[in-house]
């Protein structure tokens, strides 16, 4: 009896979870959409706790309590700039927690239980997958936090590959021994952890070396994919554990990176294979040397005060963030330079490119802490046909994004890839550090279009340099 | 291993696609902290595994998991909840714009 209403508990847990992710389809009913989901959450966790008998009440209230204050001051003091690193952390946690909770199975037959449940085949197949998933998003996650607050650098060496094809031998290896050893009876549980061990170490480093080649920009796709990780990691511990609420949760948090990943990879016009083997740098190199000619042509240049007249006497303006927009954290800057803008009766509006930033949907986040309306965000489909009828385009911190050669240049690295049509418009404005190569390492041809005008320096200070103009302009 | 199991974890799967296409891409960072969140179901197979085992290193093992899982489930729900606390909808600015308002 108390079994079925603690199965019918979890089917409730992961009625809601549907639920709550159904409601993100909108930002009016998203935040009431994730209080369901934790609401699930708690009707999960009270369902569990009647489960089997407690015996260690200590240890699960330390636990609980520890890693909700851990939980909660990560939320509380975490900045906006730096959600990508923690939702990598994130990601690592749920990894590892998965990875830890199947391991402890096997050691359940450490501890002589095994005559409670067979330890077949099986079994400790599922139990090697659910390890070695919940191992490489562990590991995998905080090279790519790292990547992401610029504490490691991109890098591979000669040989990675085979490495890490080696490695990944090693762990099918490790997992066929767990899986013959299952076959034995009575089972040798010493051999069993030897070889559990042995494969969470090698997973650990194959989790290294597959986001560590990956470059800076492609951090969108990585982040995503190990979303995805996590959630698979999540429902191979539910089959370890025969638990439907881990395996349906798990498919939905797996489906929903996966998804993400897609978008990503579209966004780039690149494959997820692509991706992962970091093949765009090689070719970055060649397409550089190519434009090595053409980096002394000339390009106009622009002062703040001259970029506020033009944007206050404009009918419409779109702003494109990027990247260099979260780096100088400018999003409040930028967004009270909108208002002073509307304020004089231009028409504003802001263009979001899909891999904009360091993870998907990063830029609609910042501006959303800068009090900017989601409805003034518009996604790449929507406007590009707008940008003719543009009078100014800003581009602050983007790049490749804006590089009209992806539709031109065959030889471009990043041809083909969807990019904003920014060219189109009547004046394009461009906020950018210096001259430099945006992260595909190709010269973009939009700063020598006549129609640009570049504002050098860092976002910020240029933009508080348009808003002091503009507040002039206004008193005057 | 039960096949209805992986019956299951198909169905679900596509239940996850269908929903997930729906969430457009201004959602897509809230919608990753809080899918993560969810990914933190773990935590029923760790408070179970902590709660029922005897051995000193299942016990500890289960303890990592639970204090990672409970990080993970309690951290991602809070952040999600601080990010769609600021996606907010502006009236339009007194001052007319030029159909700057849908």
């Amino acid at each position: 009896m108390i079994d079925s209403l603690i199965t019918i508990a979890y089917l409730v847990a992961a009625a809601l979870f549907i639920f709550g992710l159904k409601r993100l389809s909108s930002p009016r009913t998203a935040r009431a959409g994730n209080r369901m989901a934790a609401v699930g959450m708690l009707v999960a966790v009270v369902a569990a706790l009647f489960e089997e008998q407690i015996l260690n009440p200590v240890e699960l209230i330390a636990g609980l309590a520890l890693g909700g204050a851990i939980g909660l001051l990560l939320a509380r003091r975490t900045k906006m700039t730096s959600m990508p690193e923690l939702v990598a952390a994130f990601n690592g946690f749920g990894g590892a927690a998965s990875a830890f909770v199947a391991a402890a199975e096997v050691m359940r037959f450490a501890g002589g239980e095994e005559e409670i449940i067979p330890f077949t085949p099986i079994l400790a197949l599922t139990i090697a997958l659910s390890v070695l998933i919940g191992a490489v998003t562990f590991s995998g996650s905080f090279v790519a936090f790292g990547k992401l607050n610029g504490k490691v650098k991109s890098m591979g060496f000669p040989g990675l590959r085979v490495i890490s094809i080696l490695v990944g031998l090693g762990v099918i290896g490790a997992a066929a021994i767990m899986v013959q050893q299952a076959e034995v009876f009575p089972v040798e549980i010493e051999m069993t952890t030897t070889a559990l061990l042995a494969l969470a170490g090698l997973a650990l480093v194959l989790g290294i070396f597959l986001v560590l080649p990956i470059g800076g920009a492609d951090m969108p796709v990585v982040v995503a994919l190990l979303n995805s990780y996590s959630g698979l990691a999540a429902a191979a511990t539910g089959f370890v554990l025969q638990n439907y609420a881990l395996i349906v949760s798990g498919a939905l948090v797996g489906a929903s990176g996966l998804i993400l990943t897609m978008i990503m990879c579209d966004a780039m016009n690149r494959s997820l294979l692509n991706v992962l083997l970091g093949g765009f740098g090689a070719e970055a190199t060649k397409a550089s040397a190519k434009s090595g000619d053409e980096e002394e042509r000339p390009v106009r240049q622009t002062s703040p005060d001259d970029a506020a007249v033009l944007m206050s006497y404009a009918g419409s303006v779109i702003i494109v963030p990027g990247y260099g927009l979260a780096v100088a954290q400018a999003q409040h800057e930028v967004r009270e330079m909108a208002d002073l803008l509307q304020k004089e009766g231009v028409e504003v509006r802001y263009a979001i490119h899909p891999v904009a930033g360091r993870m998907p949907g990063h830029m609609n986040v910042l501006l959303a802490e800068a009090n900017v309306s989601y409805d003034l965000l518009v996604e790449m489909d929507d406007i590009n046909a707008d940008f003719p009828s543009t009078d100014v385009v800003l581009v602050v911190g983007a790049n490749d994004v804006v590089n009209p050669a992806a539709r031109t240049d065959e030889d471009s690295p990043i041809y083909g890839m969807p990019i904003l049509n920014v060219d189109e418009a009547e004046n394009v404005i461009v906020l950018k550090r210096s001259m430099n190569t945006g992260y595909a390492g190709v010269q973009n041809e939009l700063f020598f279009n006549p129609k640009t005008s570049m504002l050098f320096g860092d976002a910020k200070d240029s933009v508080s340099g348009i808003i002091s103009e503009l507040k002039e302009l206004q008193t005057a | 291993m039960d096949i209805s199991l992986i019956v299951v974890f198909v169905l679900a799967s596509f239940v996850g696609i269908e929903v997930i296409s729906k969430v457009p891409a201004t959602l897509h960072t809230p919608l990753m902290s809080g899918s993560n969140a969810i990914s933190g179901i773990t935590i029923v197979g760790a408070l179970v595994v902590v709660g029922a085992i005897g051995s000193p290193w299942a016990k500890w093992i289960g303890f990592a998991a639970l204090v990672f899982a409970t990080i993970n489930v309690v951290g991602g729900f809070l952040v999600t909840d601080r990010m769609l606390e600021m996606f907010k909808k502006k009236e339009a600015p007194a001052v007319p714009t030029n159909g700057q308002a849908k």
